[in-house]
């Protein structure tokens, strides 16, 4: 079967500043299946946004392609739903109409009534509701603005949902409220979603799959990390789950050592494609003979 | 009783203008009107000095008295000072209105294409620093008619700051805000309207404000080259009767309608300011 997002060869440079190029990443290949919920993970710079951007449309790559259900991503879509890093709303509208404004052009056909409460139940679901949608973003905290951004993507059901550090600027309860929100949006539907995050538990408790991304420049994503942990995942029972601290400890230490061991490889014209680990204690299959941690590395 | 800053720059202004006015009444000595001259003394020049500036409560007089009537009309060298400030304020926004037309949409498309930009620069570069009354004689040459020579001086006047800005409000609107209209496959006519013009707004409305001024500055000078009708003529027509009290008395109206043009546009600023 096709996969749902495929990104072939893919290579970004940017001009250094100083009259050279500066490569961000070189022939970075990945693949996302229809559905799957991939967190990718990497220390600042090393490039993430810049992969969003590209898968987004919002930005060319130098050189490859990214393929969406087949077709050649050329430009935006409203099919590709991008949450901002820096929320990106327009200071001008009130919090409700930024996020009418997305309901208008996603279903415009939809009668004003229909946009305008289709717009205030996905307010509600990140937890404004009341005075608050009639204020413009600036008279809104940093946490309230994120919200808004992320009621403007999820209200307009894209295929593929785009979020570039979602929950950044949350305190950790409501923090913990939208990702739960975020799971029952994405697990009713076809969606796929990927997300670029900060936080390790984030990305174990979200994701079916993390992208872990070596430092900068030539940065590649180096690893495809399975998340063995079954669904449905409650926050406070997954830490006790036997894979938990094994996947959390292989991240830590990718993150904290491997990465920066890692960087700065040039791959030349070879495609760099992640490896997948899997780490399973339940799994009966993984030999214990071999010695903890168990840990397998298998290429594609 | 602890005044608000409003409340003490209120008193202070009225201070101001009761001090200036009585100054200004007391420094003047008694005299004999500029209308009391005989022909020989006007002639003559005699009676100049004295007859210099009338105290300001002659001109609170004429104020009243052509505020009373300000639309009689009694042939071409004497009607009210509303019909003059109306022929002024009509020329004023049709040249304006003009000018908004052809520079609004021509500075978007100068701020959104670097290509545009580049090419119309020069001759923007050269045409903005001519002084509007500079084309007044070319402008009498080639339309032949006064009204309408008149008019474009205020077009050509008012329409550079109304041009860059637009230009420049265009060219700086966040690349964040256009993708965001970007991922809402908004066509280019609806992100032009919903995003790129409200965020663009504030500037070009300080354009169009910086315009009007200088509109009503120009169209001053303009009537007073033209002729025949509107506040700059009146403004001459009663110099030339040495009518120095209505001349004080245009010269506060002047003041007063261009500042109620510059608050209009204060209004419409305050209206399509946003914060970030
Ligand atoms: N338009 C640009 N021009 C030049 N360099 C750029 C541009 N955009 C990004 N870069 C560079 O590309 C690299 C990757 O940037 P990117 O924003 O993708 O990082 P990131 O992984 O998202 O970091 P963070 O976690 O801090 O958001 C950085 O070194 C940055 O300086
Ligand atoms: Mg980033």
């Amino acid at each position: 079967m096709k996969p749902f997002l495929s990104i072939e060869n893919l290579t970004q440079r940017f001009p250094d500043g100083q009259g050279g190029t500066m490569t961000v990443f070189e022939n970075a290949n990945f693949r996302v299946e229809k559905g799957e919920f991939v967190c990718i993970l990497g220390h600042s710079g090393c490039g993430k946004s810049t992969i969003m951007n590209i898968l987004a449309g919002l930005a060319e790559p130098t050189s490859g392609v990214v393929k969406m259900d087949g077709f050649e991503v050329s430009g935006p879509s409203l099919d590709r739903g991008v949450v901002f890093q820096n929320y990106s709303l327009l200071p001008w509208l009130s919090t409700l109409k930024n996020v009418t404004f997305a309901v208008k052009a996603r279903f415009p056909d939809w009668s004003r009534e229909k946009v305008h409460d289709h717009a205030v139940k996905y307010l509600d679901m990140v937890g404004l509701s009341g005075d608050v949608i009639h204020r413009k973003p600036s008279q809104l905290s940093g946490g309230m603005r994120q919200r808004v951004s992320i009621a403007r993507a999820f209200a307009n059901h894209p295929k593929l949902l785009l979020l570039d550090e979602p929950f950044g600027a949350l305190d950790a309860l409501t923090r913990g409220t939208i990702q739960d929100e975020l799971l029952k949006i994405w697990s009713g539907t076809e969606q796929t979603v990927f997300m670029i995050t900060h936080d390790i538990d984030e990305a174990i408790l979200l994701a079916d799959r993390i992208l872990l991304m070596t430092n900068g420049p030539f940065a590649r994503v180096a690893e495809s990390v399975e998340i063995t942990i079954p669904r449905p995942r409650v926050r406070t029972e997954i830490i006790e789950h036997p894979n938990f601290y094994a996947i959390r400890n292989h991240l830590v230490h990718f993150l904290g050592t491997r990465s920066r061991e890692l960087a700065g490889q040039q791959g030349g014209e070879r495609p760099n494609r992640p490896e997948t680990v899997r780490i399973d204690k339940t799994d009966p299959a993984d030999d214990p003979a071999e010695g903890a941690p168990v840990l397998r590395a298998v290429n594609h | 009783m602890v005044l608000s800053l409003n409340q003490r720059a209120a008193i202070l202004s009225l201070a101001l203008l009761v001090v200036g006015l009585l100054v200004w009444e007391f420094s003047i000595p008694a005299q004999k009107a500029a209308t009391e001259l005989t022909e020989y003394e006007r002639l003559m020049g005699l009676g100049q000095e004295r007859a210099g500036v009338p105290p300001p409560s002659q001109v609170f007089e004429k104020a009243w008295e052509q505020l009373s009537k300000p639309f009689y009309d009694a042939g071409p060298n004497d009607k009210g000072i509303g019909i003059q400030i109306g022929y002024s304020i009509y020329r004023v926004l049709t040249g304006y209105a003009l000018a908004a037309a052809i520079a609004i949409p021509l500075g978007f498309l100068i701020g959104m294409s670097p290509v545009a930009y580049k090419a119309l620069n020069p001759f923007i570069q050269v045409l903005r620093p001519i002084s509007p009354l500079a084309w007044m004689p070319l402008a009498l040459f080639v339309i032949q008619d006064s009204e309408a020579s008149a008019i474009f001086v205020i077009f050509i006047c008012s329409i550079w700051p109304m041009l860059l800005n637009t230009a420049f409000g265009v060219a700086g609107v966040r690349a964040d805000w256009v993708n965001v209209a970007r991922t809402h496959e908004l066509g280019s006519l609806r992100t032009a309207f919903t995003v790129i013009l409200p965020a663009a707004a504030p500037t070009i409305v300080t354009g169009m404000r910086i315009s009007i001024g200088i509109a009503w500055l120009v169209i001053v000078a303009a009537e007073m080259l033209v002729g025949g009708t509107g506040i700059g003529y009146y403004v001459w027509n009663e110099w030339n009767n040495l009518d120095l009290t209505s001349v004080i008395f245009s010269i506060l109206m002047i003041g007063v309608v261009g500042m109620i043009l510059d608050a209009a546009f204060g209004v419409l600023q305050r209206a399509v300011a946003y914060v970030e």
